[in-house]
């Protein structure tokens, strides 16, 4: 018998910070043993990506009180003795992570399905190709020149079809003959996933102007939607490529157990292991400096399979894009969630200098504010993006029966159902790092405006990208420590949907609490939460008033369990969307009033 | 007391500054190893391959893809002129021939069987990259530019905006601490770089405009006043292309910020030299500031605290967020464990004395290395 593994070292090498962490096989399991961080270290003066690993390893191995550092200045692999580690893993998104170019012939189906290949391989695309754009030829071509991505993925055609459209893309792409933005010694990956027809035509326009690799078609019916080949060929050029043009990567490489990751790759790939293994509707969301991803698994409404989705949101983040967040959302968005007033300039004025010193932190409980209302419309905006994204295949061929032909849906629906939401995960250090935990479960339900009864949970120290790498060779220790010591419950949100005539309540929840029953009524407008702790789950009845849905359709009652955490049970009934007073005064005292309700800060600031 | 690595923008009289002139693709370098040059000397030139156009044929002349290459009146790679024909159908019995003409003045490139694609290439374009910045050409990158290499005064900017500019350095304000105002813009600023103190307004901000000033270089802009300038609001920090007609150094934040004393200090020094200022900002991925380079004559290159980026006992930082953004003080005890800040989060901090004696602590994050003395 092959002895277990009995320790791994993971590393996620973002565009700020590199985080380690040290995996140990303990009587209980895998358990997270301690996490360390440095710099990330790609730009001036050090221009090595591994001068950063160094650095949070060490720490992690001073913390661990073993050496996990050779004398040759490398990580020890496989563990000897006490020294170092069994298995060494990484994820990176530094020096601004995959960077793609997306093309298909019709936008809203080899094109899209491209795209979400594109962005569930962990690359941030920078536009969309197609035929039917509405940009002329030597504009798209022209545009193609400009971007310098780090590899292109090409689309098009079901298989048997038409293979004029694609070979056209291809000649354009060959025209432009775009160049790779890291590195002027090497071809751009092109990655042909279209119509296997049109193969000798793509080859002929582009094998010899770019790193020309075909794999099967993303799109080969209509019907039918098959990303897996274009997404384990992106990630393996990833490493071939893009990576090794990057400072230090060909050295982190020879030092990885398995091929490094694109971050959020690697998170993807833990929220569907999780989805997978519990049975359930799952969003995650990861809230960086500079971006915003979303990841979501739901049914299909149509097969009942799980569908992956995930978007990036490029200029939505916390720090180097925090300023476009107030752009993008507006002034009053981002002050209807601050409990005071403040001068519009000055706010203006600390969101840009955030921008220009992103690794700043609030010190202050009004600035911590300001950021949590940032936030909310980053995280807001960030899902009104990806439930757009996240449809049913479009372009399919589908019987329609009676119901569906009234209620006007069809394909291109969203499949992201916030009724039938199980559970949010958040990540990011705005809602990880948030001092209070409740701060974050509120977060996360202003922004997502959840319905019905959803659970809550953060990632306790970003630890989802470094597991989603694990999950992909060793998938039992990822489980288990993910599990044990990455997700950390919130509780439980229970919403009503609905309205109710005559100030009657929205609903009244029971709750069988250890101390005893307790009968909660949410009216229009209020936030009450109940203290649950961790690790429990209580039985509880909901009766929703006539038209008000809770999750078993309008007026219907029923019980169901909900689980505790950090935060508790929170009884939202302020409606969806949310609704917040327009008149200064009342809107500071209702968020005041909720503040207090939740005691979400400390007390002294209030 | 142990250390921490915390970056810095770097502010010194006595610098060795490296820039590294390529051009995006293969060309022709002008210069030689050890030549002496401007930032106006061109140091290398490409041609761009030109624009694209393509033009569908096969739908142009109603006919299959297949069949252009036997109605095509040119080949593959001779020169065209815009509307000359390119392509003629048959017709019906010799009559009722559709043309097909060349839509630009080019090469035709190339003519897909399978689409019916026809693709012209328009003339090169051609690149320059200039020196930039006054020094010697220390090293040759074949086929693409070259290292200049100069020494001088060196001061970082936290933000910019504008193009690579060069001019006269001229003190407008001799209050680092007094904002800058139109009436200090003089007609005879035209192509200098002005240095103003601690903040420039709308107003201001245009009147340097209006003068023709080549750069400024300021304590604080406002970040309403920079969104009317622009007539966009910048939402991430990559700048470099604007073009308001003014190149932008802001070298402590966005607001009214004094202009630290030293880089006040060390650009006065160099008044009347001829100063290299470049706007470009990224924040993310290939850190990028903004920067005012003034070359002369040396003698030794100061090594400084923000090169090493390792703050201890004794260095001075500016505290770069609220409550106390903008002071300056120097680094008392950096204690090894996290401790909570007032709104509970528990961050590694250092204590700080400040100017004024009070001693203050922070979270490590918030404080950024100067090299000033105090």
């Amino acid at each position: 018998m092959t002895q277990p593994i009995r320790s791994i070292l993971a590393t996620d090498c973002g565009s700020t910070t590199t985080k380690a962490i040290l995996i140990e096989l303990t009587d209980e399991g895998y358990r997270l043993k301690v996490r360390g961080e440095a710099p990330t270290t790609v730009e001036k003066p050090f221009d090595d990506v591994t001068v950063g690993v160094i650095n949070a390893v060490t720490e992690v191995s001073e913390l661990a009180g073993r050496p996990l550092v050779g004398e040759d200045g490398r990580i020890i692999v496989p563990q000897q003795g006490d020294a170092g580690v069994d298995l060494y893993l990484s994820t990176s998104s530094a020096g601004g992570g995959l960077q793609m170019l997306v093309a298909g012939v019709v936008r809203t189906m080899t094109a899209e399905s491209a795209e979400r290949a594109a962005l569930g391989a962990g690359a941030i695309v920078m536009d969309v190709i197609c035929s039917n754009d509405k940009r002329q030829p030597h504009e798209q071509i022209a545009r193609i020149r400009h971007l310098r991505p780090d590899m292109i993925l090409l689309s098009g055609g079901v298989d048997g079809g038409t293979t004029s459209h694609v070979a056209e893309l291809a000649e354009l792409i060959g025209a432009a003959d775009p160049k790779p933005r890291l590195g002027s010694g090497y071809e751009l990956p092109v990655v042909f996933a279209g119509n296997v027809d049109a193969r000798g035509a793509v080859r002929e326009a582009l094998q010899d102007k770019t790193a020309l690799s075909i794999v099967d078609n993303l799109r080969p019916t209509l019907d039918h939607e098959h990303l897996d080949p274009a997404r384990d060929q992106i990630h393996d050029l990833f490493m071939e490529h893009v990576m090794a043009q990057a400072p230090g990567y060909d050295k982190l490489k020879s030092w990885t157990s398995a091929p490094v990751m694109p971050t959020p790759g690697a998170v993807g790939a833990i929220i569907q292991t999780v989805a997978k293994q519990r049975d359930i509707s799952v969003i995650g969301v990861d809230i960086g400096g500079a971006t915003t991803d979303v990841f979501s698994v739901f049914p299909s409404a149509e097969t009942g399979e799980p569908v992956f989705n995930r978007t990036v949101s490029a200029n939505l983040g916390m720090s180097y894009s925090i300023s476009n967040v107030m752009a993008s959302a507006g002034i009053e968005n981002v002050l209807r969630w601050v409990p005071f007033d403040i001068d519009e300039s000055e706010l203006r004025n600390r969101i840009k200098n955030k921008m220009v010193r992103p690794t700043t932190i609030p010190s202050l409980i009004r600035d911590l504010q300001v950021e949590q209302a940032l936030a909310r419309e980053a995280l807001r905006l960030s899902l009104i993006q990806h439930k757009d994204f996240a449809t049913e295949l479009k372009g399919k061929r589908r019987a329609r029966d009676i119901s569906e032909a009234f209620a006007q849906s069809g394909s291109g629906d969203t499949i992201v159902d916030m009724m039938a939401l199980d559970l949010v995960v958040g990540s990011g250090g705005v809602l990880s790092h948030a001092p209070r935990r409740v701060q974050a479960a509120l977060m996360l339900v202003d922004s997502f405006e959840p319905m019905g009864v959803t659970k809550l949970a953060v990632d306790s120290i970003f630890m989802m990208p470094q597991l989603g790498v694990l999950a992909s060779i060793h998938e039992e220790a990822a489980t288990q420590v993910f599990e044990r010591d990455c997700l950390v419950p919130l509780g439980t949100c229970i919403a009503p949907v609905g309205t109710t005539k005559g100030g009657r309540p929205l609903a009244t929840v029971t709750l069988e609490l250890p101390d005893g029953r307790r009968e909660i009524t949410i009216g229009a407008g209020d936030l009450e939460l109940v203290r649950l702790p961790t690790g429990q789950s209580v039985r509880c009845r909901i009766e929703p008033s006539k038209g008000v849905d809770v999750g078993h359709g309008p007026g219907v009652a029923f019980e169901t369990e909900v689980e505790g955490g950090e935060a508790g049970i929170l009884l939202d009934g302020r409606g969806r969307p949310i609704r917040i007073p327009s008149v200064a005064k009342e809107r500071v005292a209702a968020i005041e009033q909720w503040i207090r309700n939740l005691d979400l800060y400390p007390r002294e600031s209030r | 007391m142990s250390h921490a690595y915390t970056p810095g923008l770097k502010v010194s009289e006595a610098a060795e500054f490296l820039r590294v002139r390529l051009l995006p693709i293969p060309g022709d370098v002008l210069v030689k190893q050890g030549e002496d040059v401007e930032p106006e000397s061109v140091v290398a030139r490409a041609l761009l391959p030109g624009n694209v156009v393509t033009a569908n044929l096969a739908r142009l002349l109603g006919v299959a893809a297949t069949d252009i290459p036997a109605l095509l009146l040119v080949k593959e790679g001779d020169a065209v002129t815009k509307d000359q024909p390119i392509a003629q159908s048959k017709g019906i019995f010799g009559m009722f021939k559709q043309s097909a003409n060349a839509p630009t003045t080019g090469v035709l490139e190339s003519v897909s069987k399978v689409s019916g694609q026809a693709i012209f290439r328009e003339a090169p374009i051609p690149v320059d990259v200039k020196a930039y910045v006054g020094g010697t050409v220390s090293e040759i990158v074949p086929g693409f530019g070259a290292h200049v290499d100069a020494r001088g005064t060196m001061v970082q900017g936290i933000f910019g905006i504008g193009p690579e500019v060069s001019g006269e350095i001229v003190i407008a304000s001799d209050d680092p601490a007094r904002p800058l105002l139109p009436a200090d813009v003089k007609p005879t600023h035209r192509g200098k770089v002005l240095v103003g103190g601690s903040v420039a307004r709308l107003d201001a901000l245009r009147a340097c405009v209006q003068a023709g000033v080549a750069a400024l270089v300021v304590g604080g802009i406002d970040a309403a006043d920079l969104k009317e300038l622009l007539g966009y609001d910048i939402g991430v920090a990559i700048t470099g292309s604007e073009a308001v007609g003014l190149t932008v150094v802001v070298t402590e934040g966005f607001g009214e910020l004094a202009m630290s004393g030293r880089t006040h200090r060390l650009l006065s020094d160099v008044a009347g030299r001829k100063a290299s200022v470049s706007g470009a900002t990224q924040i993310r991925a290939g850190v990028m500031r903004p920067e005012v380079l003034v070359p002369h004559e040396i003698e030794v290159i100061e090594k400084t605290e923000t090169d090493s980026g390792y703050m201890h006992g004794g260095s001075v930082v500016r505290i770069i967020r609220d409550p106390h953004f903008g002071e300056l003080g120097k680094v008392v005890d950096l204690p090894p464990e996290p401790a909570r800040l007032d709104t509970e989060a528990k961050v590694r901090i250092l204590t700080v004395a400040l100017r004024s004696g009070e001693h203050v602590t922070l979270p490590r994050a918030n404080v950024e290395l100067v090299d000033e003395r105090l």
